[in-house]
């Protein structure tokens, strides 16, 4: 990150990404930085150029590019506790769940409507309901259709992993270079207590033993693919009292088998989702404990902070479902013209956009260092994309959260919360709710806010900001950190630590 | 016998269909069926019965008493 590179370094890594040209040349024993917003200090050029362009693997590229989740793998080869798939509603989101399974044939007609309409849209995955591995024909099929129409459409697939030693080769010959892997454990100790069962060899496979067979097989799983130079992610589930203290060592182990990010979720466990953790009452963490298991993990290795945990048939960009548009009934319907010139010259466009932006937070950044402080503070930003405060606070569905030091501002999460607005008019009860959410932040950013909901958040002691309406996130949370510290200096205010906040955990509408 | 799948419960989710060795499960009405003349419990083939093992849902492929049960040639 930003306080492990020397200042020349800096400034030489910044014009690297401006020009797109790569970032940096040593990858051996560094961290890889994408997932995060800032600069991709120790990335091969290679994989830099993988990522820059995918949603799920880049920070800041989330904001301009779309990805589409085609749901053609219904069958699951493991059993965990924070999963049930006999539970399927719309106004849900999260993983597992869907509304409709795709053939691949529909799939690919879905992922060509979709990327004629929506430019931004360059990576298609298939993550479920259940596991892609589990239904290799299905998957396997829908990538050769994708592949055959619409070849720069990146590809990539989801996996528990127990079926993965056996589909590696597959996986590389369809050009498939983006795997995520979930491992919650490296020790089937732990393990028994999230997975109640995997079928293997024709057997339903119970306990340590269950756990014992899914870790070598994901370990073995991720060696091969990184042998084979496919780019590997790992996906947690932080389960409080279960493996949280333990993930530190999951991400150890599959930092040194080559997993190039790690992905820390909070788990999402409510009773009416019907899950075994649902049921029990196990608690998923707040949003402090998952921010201090993500920093601590980021001595090691690059956190992704940004995954929005979003359903197995979403589309859009991230946070912005527009499945809804796009039903098997509506596509068979759609005259598909694939625009592949247009595709490119929108996304040369954003290419010019995100400069802008790193530049503009760059210049920011650069008298900040004369400062030094240990203060650090966190902002929540009210954003429809584009790297600019630009949503009004009711309207807003979920907040990003950025932290800001003298190192300079850092992305680290964002707190879905409900929609506060509907239709013009504020809901009285729902702002205590959004207060809660980003209890842990100074201060809110919004494009707009109303006098009401800008008293509450006085009160609870959060400073609403729209005077950096429209403008670049990055750049103004920095401007307004400066004014920060500059106050603390005047004894116009004190620094005090803010505490924690909620991760919400029930249904998600439209997202 | 033969097993049959509670379609009440069963979520279409397909991880039966491949695994069943006398091919005897297929999908109709948005959820999937035995055929009874083709099922054999899966006798002769495995220890288990493959529809049960790999069911996400507990109790949603359940031997039909409505058979006798199969017996190996």
């Amino acid at each position: 990150m930003l306080e492990e590179i020397q200042t020349e370094q800096l400034e030489e890594v910044m014009q690297q990404i401006a020009e797109h040209k790569g970032c940096g040349t040593s990858s051996e024993g560094g961290k890889a930085s994408c997932g995060s917003s800032s600069a991709p200090e120790d990335m091969a050029p290679e994989v830099w150029e993988k990522v820059k362009n995918h949603p799920c693997y880049s920070e800041e590229a989330h904001h301009h590019y779309a990805r589409m989740h085609v749901a053609v793998a219904p069958a699951c080869n493991i059993q965990c506790n924070y999963c049930n798939r006999k539970y399927d509603c719309a106004n849900e989101s999260r993983p597992g769940v869907v509304s409709e399974k795709l053939t691949p044939e529909q799939a690919s007609k879905k992922v060509l409507a979709v990327a004629s309409t929506i430019p931004q849209m360059t990576v298609l995955g298939i993550a479920g309901p259940g596991d892609p591995l589990a239904n290799p024909e299905k998957t396997f099929k829908t990538f050769e259709l994708i592949s055959k129409t619409a070849p720069d459409i990146k590809l990539c697939l989801s996996t528990n992993g127990l079926a993965l030693p056996d589909h590696v080769d597959t996986i590389a010959s369809f050009n498939v270079d983006h795997v995520t892997i979930t491992v919650n454990m490296v020790d089937p100790e732990i393990g028994q207590h999230i997975y109640p069962w995997i079928f293997w060899n024709h057997k339903r496979v119970t306990g340590i033993e269950a756990a014992r067979i899914l870790t070598e097989r994901q370990m073995q799983g991720l060696e091969m693919l990184t042998e084979r130079g496919i780019l590997c992610k790992v996906n947690s589930v932080m389960i409080p009292g279960i493996n949280d203290k333990h993930l530190v060592e999951v991400n150890r182990a599959v930092k040194s088998r080559g997993a190039f990010l790690h992905n820390i979720m909070p788990l999402i466990s409510a009773p009416e989702h019907g899950t075994v953790f649902g049921l029990n009452g196990q608690r998923g963490p707040t949003a402090q404990e998952l921010k201090a298991l993500q920093d601590e993990c980021e001595g090691e290795m690059n956190m992704m902070r940004h995954c929005r945990q979003c359903r197995a048939d979403a589309v859009g960009l991230l946070g912005e479902d527009r499945s809804a548009e796009f039903t098997t009934e509506k596509i068979m319907e759609m005259e598909v013209e694939y625009n592949a010139e247009g595709r490119k010259a929108y996304q040369e466009q954003v290419e010019k956009e995100r400069q802008a932006t790193v530049a503009a937070k760059q210049a920011e950044i650069a008298d900040l260092e004369a400062e030094y402080s240990d203060v650090k503070i966190l902002i929540a930003v009210a954003t429809k994309g584009h790297g600019r405060v630009n949503e009004h606070f009711g309207h807003a569905q979920e907040f990003q959260v950025y932290e800001l030091s003298t190192e300079g501002s850092k992305f680290v999460g964002h707190r879905r919360v409900d929609l506060y607005c509907q239709g013009g008019y504020g809901e009285e009860d729902a702002l205590p709710t959004v207060i809660r959410a980003i209890n842990d932040c100074v201060a809110v950013f919004v494009a707009k806010i109303g006098g009401c909901p800008k008293d509450e958040l006085k009160a609870a002691g959060i400073d609403p900001v729209d005077k950096y309406a429209h403008e670049f996130i990055e750049q103004s949370a920095v401007k307004y950190f400066k004014e920060y510290l500059a106050k603390i200096k005047s004894g116009e205010i004190v620094h005090v630590n803010r505490g924690d906040a909620d991760i919400r955990q029930g249904a998600y509408i439209a997202a | 016998m033969t097993y049959k799948i509670v379609s009440s419960q069963c979520t279409a989710c397909s991880a039966c269909e491949p695994e069943c060795p006398n091919v005897a499960i297929y999908e109709k009405d948005g959820t999937f069926v035995i055929n009874p003349k083709k099922c054999t419990e899966c006798i002769g083939y495995f220890d288990d019965p493959q529809c049960v093992a790999v069911c996400p849902v507990d109790n949603t492929c359940v031997i039909d008493t409505s058979y006798p049960r199969y017996q190996a040639a």
